[in-house]
């Protein structure tokens, strides 16, 4: 199981604590956290499925390197961050 | 007592009216970008399009006149097909028109949106279906950003003596038709002149850039449409629209209003133009015809006059039922109001967020 935390600023607008998900793919984990969570997903992801601009995915510290497709693989105990980008004003 | 909504960059405003001067009594959403209210009066319903930066658009719905808000449904586009040959992404990026559907349809909204789809909801938001007829009509793919990365649908004008009768207008994608309430839609903005288009195209319907339209609710066959390239109106329904060729200091601006029962009379803001989107020679003012765009009268009483930079959004130049009263709002945080048709004008405020919107409840 990897863990899947977000930052606190999306925690002002639904809850969405720390959790424990399946899944081989960033894509299946958030899947997974959106299956329990419906309005997560238009938090994170545009309608077409693709990280939103100004969102970022820390994988294992690492951003991500597919934000179209969410096709880095994941495994176990591997550590995935949800966090926004620094941007805005 | 009349209340005014002023949504901006850095959150929502109510104000009251206080013995004829306006007062800001709440805030709703504050620190985040609130781009456009609708208050619909046949339930008491309040609404208010917010824009995220980071997690995008959302739509809140108030049942206590704002004392309160809860997240309903965000439109959201389906699957793009493979076959699809438009450039445009089919992803929700704004909301940006929000309409009722007319006295027979309660609880019934229209929602135009960037990149240009228009959304439907029969249940007061809370779930939204792609308006199909207009997206996949084959000239849709006509349509293209201007100003925004992509088409913009920034006006719904539902017919007050028919529901199934719509208009809506897309920068830039002209003024379109509807009347089986969105099955079938047809372009009608013949008459308007695209001057950013090569020559051949000018005219070109499906490519216009519509700031805004409104319709005067005692004659809706009678609009307004402030254009990128000047003012144009229409006396029959939009078969045709004739343009404005002077009005004051410039025809160029991106709000307009017009009296709910004198089709005849219409207010502007202006800007210079295109290129230069301040007022001219730093004054503001609104302008206002009584007879048709025949004329303008220019109204300066109570707005800065030089070194003033204030620009008027399309969705920040509202009027209320009785024709007396209007609002507008600035890029740069300013807010004024009049109660008599904009022969004088009052400050509400000259230290808000830069100003998207303002909607009399």
């Amino acid at each position: 199981m990897a863990s899947l935390s977000f930052t606190a600023n999306l925690q002002r607008h639904l809850r969405c604590e720390t959790q424990e998900l399946a899944g081989a793919t960033v894509r299946e984990v958030l899947e997974a956290a959106c299956a329990s969570n419906p309005r997560l997903r238009g938090y994170v992801l545009e309608d077409d499925g693709s990280l939103r601009k100004h969102m970022n995915i820390f994988l294992n510290g690492q951003q991500i390197e597919d934000r179209t497709n969410l096709s880095d693989s994941v495994n176990e105990a591997d550590e995935l961050y949800v966090m926004q980008a620094l941007s805005g004003g | 007592m009349q209340k005014l909504l002023i949504s901006t960059r850095k959150g929502l405003f109510l104000a009251q009216d206080k013995g004829g001067r306006f007062e800001i009594s709440r805030t709703s959403f504050l620190g985040d970008p609130v781009t456009l209210t609708l208050c619909d009066d046949r339930d008491n319903t309040w609404y208010a399009a917010l824009e995220h930066g980071h997690f995008g658009p959302k739509l809140h719905r108030s049942e206590d006149f704002g004392e309160s808000w809860a997240e309903v449904g965000t439109p959201s586009y389906p699957e793009k097909p493979e076959s699809a040959k438009d450039k445009t992404p089919w992803s929700l990026k704004s909301i940006w028109s929000l309409a009722t559907a007319g006295p027979d349809r309660p609880g019934a909204l229209w929602c135009g949106t960037i990149p240009g789809g228009l959304f439907y909801s029969s249940d007061r938001g809370t779930t939204w279906s792609l308006c199909e007829g207009l997206w996949n009509h084959p000239q849709r793919t006509n349509w293209f950003g201007g100003g925004a990365d992509h088409p913009a649908l920034h006006s719904i004008v539902v017919d007050p003596r028919d529901s199934n009768h719509v208009f809506i207008a897309v920068s830039c994608g002209g003024v379109w038709e509807t009347c089986d309430a969105g099955e079938t839609w047809s372009v009608c903005a013949d008459g308007m002149r695209a001057d950013f288009m090569p020559p051949d195209r000018a005219g070109d319907p499906t490519i216009q850039d519509p700031h805004l339209i409104v319709a005067c609710e005692a004659n809706p066959d009678m609009m307004w449409a402030q254009h990128h390239c000047g003012i144009w109106r229409t006396c029959d329904g939009a078969k045709s629209w004739q343009e404005i060729a002077s009005a004051g200091p410039s025809t160029f601006g991106f709000a307009v209003a017009v009296h709910p029962s004198d089709a005849n009379t219409a207010w502007f803001v202006p800007a210079i133009s295109d290129q230069h989107r301040m007022p001219v020679d730093g004054n503001v003012v609104v302008t206002r015809t009584r007879d048709g765009g025949k004329s303008f009268e220019v109204l300066t009483d109570g707005l800065p006059q030089g070194h003033s930079y204030d620009l008027c959004f399309r969705h920040a130049l509202d009027i209320d039922e009785s024709g007396d009263r209007l609002a507008f709002g600035s890029t740069t945080g300013s807010v004024w109001t009049t109660a008599n048709q904009g022969d004088n004008w009052q400050l509400l405020s000259g230290n808000l967020p830069p100003v998207y919107a303002v909607r009399f409840v």
